[in-house]
């Protein structure tokens, strides 16, 4: 799915493969029994990202739109780049000696709640409050610049 | 992934380990696949009963008779539809993008069977209960729309297009006011498994009582935007007969038209399901009465849907069509700040420890 997602020439269609592959993710989530990561997955990834992706396809791209056929030597290149990283990723990970969880137990979402908020060891709560501080500039970004327009059309 | 079961099921459950003793992989996977074609079988006459149900309620609010020719009070009516629609040529244009224009109907209809699976329709009858239930549902929920956009795209027709456009931009505000407004209830449950939120109305209460002023303007905010997110009016100007012949289905024909249909009514089952869980109770009995009696539990929980079924075909016959730009000043204007106080309200009103107490 990852790999028609970027040979697709039709660029809603790659976005769905896109959305398969992230589903797929999810998928193995679920299997693995963290299912809030896996929600957590389906909703930012599919509900929000790819939907994000997929109105930005229909507002600027016709139907029989096709994308450019890249350079021959730019494949290959990509080809071999990303193989390189699967690659390097492979052996960093077969080298690694992991210890087999014996039981998978599921996390509370309650313990995930305290792990953001507390202060102490292991504590989330700076990561948290900095991604809070960085979405509130963002979105005081959007609203400006939705706004500055509207003047300048007044105007 | 543990499945609770009911009686019958445990007889299966014997049956087929008596068959095949050594191999218990076998015997799970014939349970799931039996689970998942009675879910299926579910769907179907749910999805069919629904449909014949919001033709007599509209027929009676329009002072007709409703579908009355076939089967005794027209009850066959719908199941000689789908026979029709199933039978039916499947129609394409040659210009759709053939492959998406095929995906498309699958995505609703999966992600409303994905969220059927999580409802305890009784104590033991709940295929899957995972411990952040409500979380799951919106996050499958916010799957379904992707579906309806694809639709709108690949039919290269300009008014499934708009149509889709609107559902986007629609689905996508509403989901918000939904998530937000089941907040304010898991404030008071302080749990997102399904299960549990209902283990806490056995105890004290069903939540609208027990949250009284906030868990009411909850429940209305709900319902506003649970009928928002089905697409059906007063919000259905996706389809706007008037304006865009159908919408984002235009193109489609025979059973896969059906299957855009039968996911609109499965979700509105869906909207319904959870008000009933996180509001009213679930599969408890009014004042327990009949709680000890395990077969009525599922009997209770279908009758509150259809009661909050019933209240949104209501609305749909009685209200007019909005404008988009009605709808969108309505969510992000009104309803989203609304509800963003009421989540602080309930949390004082929790913090301070005001929830009306059960008497009984």
């Amino acid at each position: 799915m990852a790999i028609a997602s970027v040979t697709s020439k039709k660029i809603l269609r790659a976005v769905i493969y896109l959305l398969l592959s992230l589903l797929g993710i999810a998928a193995i989530y679920f299997m693995m029994d963290y299912n809030f990561l896996g929600a957590l997955q389906m909703a930012v990834y599919g509900g929000g990202i790819i939907i994000l992706f997929i109105f930005a396809v229909l507002l600027v791209h016709h139907i029989e739109g096709e994308l450019e056929e890249p350079p021959t030597a730019r494949k290959i290149g990509m080809a071999v780049l990303s193989l390189l990283g699967l690659g390097i990723t492979l052996a960093t990970i077969y080298a690694h000696d992991f210890k087999v969880a014996i039981a998978s137990e599921s996390f509370d979402i309650k313990d995930i709640g305290r792990g953001l908020l507390s202060y102490g060891d292991g504590g989330y709560i700076l990561p948290f409050e900095l991604i809070s501080v960085l979405l509130l500039a963002a979105m005081i970004g959007a609203i400006i610049i939705a706004k500055g327009q509207k003047k300048s059309v007044n105007k | 992934m543990n499945i609770p079961l009911l009686l019958p099921t445990e007889w299966v459950h014997e049956l087929l380990t008596g068959w095949m003793p050594n191999s218990a992989t076998a015997v799970s996977i014939i349970e799931m696949l039996l689970i998942a074609v009675a879910y299926l079988a579910f769907f179907a006459v749910a999805g069919l009963y629904l449909v014949l149900m919001e033709r007599k309620v509209a027929g009676w609010i329009q002072l007709r008779y409703g579908p009355n020719r076939v089967g005794p009070w027209g009850l066959f009516q719908t199941i000689a539809d789908a026979l029709k629609l199933v039978s039916k040529e499947l129609t394409g244009t040659i210009k759709a993008d053939k492959f998406l224009y095929n995906l498309a109907p699958y995505f609703p209809i999966v992600a409303a069977l994905i969220a059927l699976a999580v409802f305890p329709f009784s104590k033991s009858l709940q295929a899957f209960d995972i411990n952040i239930g409500l979380f799951f549902l919106t996050a499958v929920s916010s799957i379904g729309v992707i579906g309806i956009l694809l639709g709108g795209w690949a039919s290269n027709n300009k008014f499934a297009l708009i149509g889709a456009m609107r559902s986007g931009v629609q689905v996508i505000s509403y989901e918000l006011s939904v998530g937000l407004s089941l907040l304010t209830m898991v404030l008071m449950t302080g749990s997102l498994q399904l299960s549990e939120i209902i283990e806490v109305q056995r105890t004290g209460g069903w939540l609208i009582y027990q949250g009284h002023i906030p868990a009411i303007i909850a429940f209305v905010i709900y319902m506003i935007a649970g009928t928002a997110e089905t697409n059906r009016a007063p919000f259905d100007l996706i389809e706007a007969e008037s304006e865009l012949g159908a919408g984002y289905h235009t193109e489609y024909s025979g059973m896969k038209f059906a299957y855009f249909f039968l996911a609109e009514f499965i979700n509105m089952f869906i909207i319904a399901a959870i008000a009933v869980t996180v509001f009213f109770g679930g599969w408890l009995s009014p004042f327990g009465i009949t709680d000890h009696i395990f077969w009525l539990q599922p009997v209770w929980f279908i009758l509150k849907v259809g009661m909050i079924i019933i209240l949104m075909m209501f609305f749909r016959w009685t209200y007019p069509r909005l404008r988009i730009d009605q709808v969108l000043t309505l969510e992000w204007k009104y309803l989203l700040p609304l509800n963003l106080m009421n989540i602080v309200l309930m949390a004082i009103i929790v913090w301070l420890g005001w929830t009306l107490p059960w008497p009984f």
